[in-house]
């Protein structure tokens, strides 16, 4: 024998050529389970897919990755867009991922649109008819399964919201053939004995199809029928369900539907004490208001001088007789000083007062002779003198 | 005395009674019987809360009856 034996690596990268070349493996689509799922820090994404029979491990890098409209995860159902090659270190064969996509979810995708837009039009997602979730209900009805972090969570939330919470959970199948029923009947029975003021309806997050009882139409009937108010909370955030259009309130996880359903009571205590000290405020407000008119009223002169009126007006009419006095007087006195000037004046003009000054009067038959052409030879004439008066002839 | 009012029903009382002594429309009897009113309301808002009883229960379906039971987290 003297055929040299070839080395492992040379082995590897004979398999890797001859799958290289099969034009088949170049491009398979398979379907399969994920298991063992790693999201690498580098972003590229290992895990296994596997049958009831077998497995085969794979890889998707990071360039490729950015093209999946979901986040793989154990458990679900795929189909795999790749290539089948040969890592040489290993010595394995994988499948290097192109592309992904959940199995199934078309048709229930499709399923959701037909039923979401049927409900629609039944007007079971209206505004107009949702209920208002109470301000404080006594009695919380919770809806999900009695194992896992849902309930755990809303539990926690609750009582840390409000220590003497009052939780009544009702265990239900949250997926799962049947799942659906359990649940619209579960509502139907808390309505007919109502068993609580507001309901919690609550899952975890999942793919499509776990989340669908959720997305049955006797569930989104029960709800809509029911008395009681319901807050949906199913999935992830970004995750909606029918459930979540028909229910009177969406809370975007289990958490946030305990917060939106139990009032934080010691935010209203805080509220409470504002509103004691807003009144002591208020009314002392008033008091002092009311002090203030008082003191103002008091200090009004009406109170503080009341002869000071009367008095103000004795000196009004005081002052008002002695105006009328002087006016009086004044009046008076301005007529004399007049009368006077009169008589001063009277006085001038009398003729008597020419004749002192040696001037005479010449009168005829008692007429005041004036021009030397009223008077004639032998006319028997007056002549009046200051002191008396005598006869005379002219000649 | 008989509760028939719900809580959020006194919360809305309490911020009415505040409007009221607020606007200056009340002579000092009526602001004193508001206040007394108010004090009161809040007293009842508190002890409402600290009233209630904590209870985690788990409702039981047994022969179309339910039963009601606590409820232990945790428990498998």
């Amino acid at each position: 024998m003297n055929i040299n034996p070839i080395s492992v690596s040379e082995l590897n990268k004979y398999v890797k050529d001859i799958v290289a070349e099969d034009e088949f493996l170049n491009n398979v689509f398979v379907k399969g389970e994920i298991s063992n799922f790693k999201h690498h820090y580098t972003g590229h994404m290992y895990f296994t897919l596997k049958d009831d029979k077998s497995l085969i491990k794979c890889i998707m890098f990071k360039s490729s990755t950015a093209t999946l409209n979901f986040i793989p995860k154990d458990g679900m159902k795929v189909n795999i867009l790749g290539t089948v090659s040969v890592f040489e270190r290993d010595g394995v064969y994988q499948i290097y991922c192109k592309a992904m996509k959940e199995d199934g979810i078309g048709d229930l995708y499709t399923k959701y649109q037909e039923l979401k837009e049927k409900l629609e039009k039944e007007g079971l997602f209206d505004k107009s008819v949702k209920k208002k979730i109470p301000f404080m209900p006594d009695r919380i009805g919770v809806l999900t399964s009695q194992t896992g972090s849902v309930i755990k969570d809303i539990i926690n939330v609750s009582t840390r919201r409000n220590p003497n919470v009052y939780i009544r959970l009702f265990p239900v199948p949250v997926q799962g053939e049947g799942a659906g029923e359990k649940i619209a009947n579960a509502i139907r029975i808390m309505n007919e004995k109502d068993l609580a003021d507001v309901l919690i309806l609550a899952r975890g997050g999942g793919s499509l199809e776990d989340l669908w009882p959720f997305n049955e139409e006797v569930v989104a009937k029960e709800i809509y029928n029911s008395r009681i108010p319901i807050i949906s909370a199913v999935g992830h955030e970004t995750d909606f369900s029918i459930s979540d259009f028909v229910a009177d309130l969406r809370a975007p996880t289990p958490s946030a539907a305990a917060e939106l359903a139990v009032a934080d009571v010691y935010d209203l205590k805080d509220r409470i004490e504002l509103y004691q000290k807003r009144y002591r405020l208020l009314l002392n407000r008033k008091l002092d208001l009311m002090k203030m008119c008082y003191k103002n009223c008091i200090n009004r002169r009406a109170f503080t001088k009341p002869k000071q009126q009367i008095n103000d007006k004795y000196v009004k009419l005081d002052s008002l007789i002695k105006r009328l006095e002087t006016s009086i007087i004044d009046k008076v006195h301005k007529s004399k000083i007049k009368s006077v000037e009169l008589i001063t004046k009277l006085d001038t003009l009398s003729p008597l007062k020419t004749l002192t000054r040696g001037y005479c009067v010449t009168e005829y038959q008692s007429k005041i002779i004036k021009s030397i052409k009223d008077l004639k030879k032998d006319m028997n004439i007056e002549i009046k003198y200051s002191d008396g008066k005598v006869n005379a002839k002219i000649l | 005395m008989k509760d028939e009012k719900s809580f959020e029903e006194l919360i809305d009382d309490l911020e009415n009674i505040a409007e009221l002594l607020e606007s200056d429309k009340l002579n000092l009897d009526e602001s004193i019987q508001k206040f007394e009113e108010g004090m009161k309301t809040a007293r009842l808002c508190n002890e409402k809360l600290e009233n209630a009883e904590k209870k985690i229960n788990i409702l039981l379906e047994k022969n179309g009856e339910i039963i009601e039971e606590k409820f232990n987290v945790g428990e498998e």
